[in-house]
């Protein structure tokens, strides 16, 4: 059986993995393939690097780092953070990312996922959607890496995963803005609201705060993966222990 | 034994990866398009991500289409490079190197639910071969494709995903595997040193 992903997210700043709280005030948690060395032997099923600065700066995530990552992992990894463009998708590709993640730039311009997947394949793209509530409806935001550029975008989150999963799309992650950072579970109803609208895999992101929260979003909302980032950065919650939790409350986990 | 390993030049996103998993088992593995150079490894590794009908039109371009099938070393065809083997991919519906007989045949959402089949997913041998030397019976592999073989002689372990399909096949000289053995931590790792054991 297809078993459900426990995904680490590490923040890179600098050629370093990084956490801050509300996107400031970031602290440096350790070097970049020590860290994917040791969510690997930790059992996480698959890592996600975003590189933080890169969309403000204007550029793409460094090839370099990424080509340092792939020499020594040996479980799949997808790489997030400025790439706008087939040859930017291109460099990361080359240089041994598993997937690329594209969020805001696809927003500006959808053609974008069309053309990277006609380049190299659905499997290799993901889209991320950040999005929550507004006046009762669930809507895109855009911009979210800066606090001061964040905007909501006139389209509903459910259209925009269907129209992404059309255009190319073979992944998306779905993270929950307002249950974000907040650590008290993920947002089960948007999640599954969404799952109903996504015929690709679904990755949830946003909220993770202790075991019983994964179980609830594989078993409630039915999504492929879970994301997380400052519930495993912080030690609070080992990846051996989760995993062992979910197997016993009877989910399908790489053992 | 002297491994002297070339890896096809066939396009495709993983080429670092797979070239990096060999390196991680301490073999240099070696691009090349290059019929003599080829002809001389003791091991040929086909990657190659992406769809059929341009991974065979890129094997096409270079000739590698008629080289492949006359190999006598060991060949293994790694995600869409297993693929190839086969006879034809209903994906684009493409003719392909017809060194296995089948068709791909692209998953099916109602009894699949998602497609592509992307995520860790157990592999089970059917048959004892010594690509699967080590490999447990609770052994997980990384897969990421929409379509797949189906099971047949040249099966030796399949996988379950609303059916059972192909993951790992070996024929005469010709092995595949449909998982990612680059991206499949130990389990992948023992599946590629296995295969430079043969001979």
């Amino acid at each position: 059986m297809l078993t459900r992903r426990i995904i680490p997210c590490l923040d890179v700043r600098d050629g370093q993995v990084v956490k801050g709280i509300r996107f400031r005030d970031h602290v440096v948690i350790g070097g970049i393939e020590e860290l994917a060395l040791r969510y690997r032997d930790d059992g996480a099923d698959e890592l996600v690097f975003y590189d933080i600065t890169a969309s403000p700066q204007g550029r793409s995530a460094d090839p370099e780092w990424v080509r340092r990552v792939a020499c020594h992992l040996d479980i799949p990894f997808c790489v997030a953070g400025g790439i706008r463009s087939v040859a930017d998708a291109e460099r990361i590709l080359h240089a041994g990312a598993d997937k690329i993640s594209v969020n805001s730039p696809a927003l500006e311009r959808p053609e974008l996922i069309s053309e990277l997947a006609q380049a190299f394949g659905v499997q290799c793209v993901v889209v991320g959607v950040d999005s929550q509530s507004v006046a009762g409806e669930l809507r895109v935001h855009q911009y979210t890496g800066d606090p001061d550029r964040t905007q909501v975008v006139a389209r509903e989150t459910s259209a925009w995963v269907r129209e992404a999963v059309e255009r190319g799309a073979g992944e998306i992650v779905l993270n929950c803005m307002s249950s974000d950072g907040a650590r008290n579970g993920y947002d089960i109803a948007q999640l599954a609201t969404v799952r109903a609208a996504c015929s690709v895999p679904l990755i949830a992101s946003g909220g993770a705060g202790e075991a019983q929260h994964f179980a609830d979003v594989f078993r409630v909302a039915d999504v492929d993966g879970a994301l997380a980032a400052s519930v495993f950065h912080s030690g609070t919650l080992p990846i051996p222990q989760l995993k062992s939790f979910l197997r016993g409350q009877g989910i399908a986990i790489r053992p | 034994m002297i491994r002297d390993v070339v890896m096809l030049d066939s396009g495709g996103t993983n080429l670092a990866s797979v070239q990096f998993a060999f390196a991680r088992l301490g073999v240099r593995a070696e691009l090349s398009r290059d019929v003599e150079r080829i002809r001389r490894a003791s091991h040929v590794v086909l990657p190659g991500v992406g769809a059929a009908a341009p991974g065979m039109q890129r094997l096409r371009g270079s000739g590698l289409d008629q080289l492949i099938p006359t190999l006598t070393q060991p060949v293994l065809g790694v995600c869409l490079g297993m693929q190839l083997l086969f006879e034809s991919s209903a994906e684009g519906d493409t003719d392909c190197l017809g060194i296995l007989s089948g068709r791909l045949a692209r998953f099916d959402e109602t009894r699949c639910g998602r497609v592509p089949h992307m995520g860790w997913n157990r592999i089970d041998a059917i048959k004892s071969s010594p690509l699967l030397a080590g490999i447990d019976g609770d052994a997980h592999a990384y897969f990421v494709h929409s379509y797949a073989a189906p099971v047949t002689t040249a099966t030796v372990a399949n996988c379950d995903y609303g059916g059972a399909f192909a993951a790992v096949v070996s024929e005469r000289n010709f092995h595949g595997a449909q998982f990612h053995p680059e991206r499949s931590g130990v389990v992948g790792a023992r599946l590629l040193a296995n295969f430079l054991e043969l001979e």
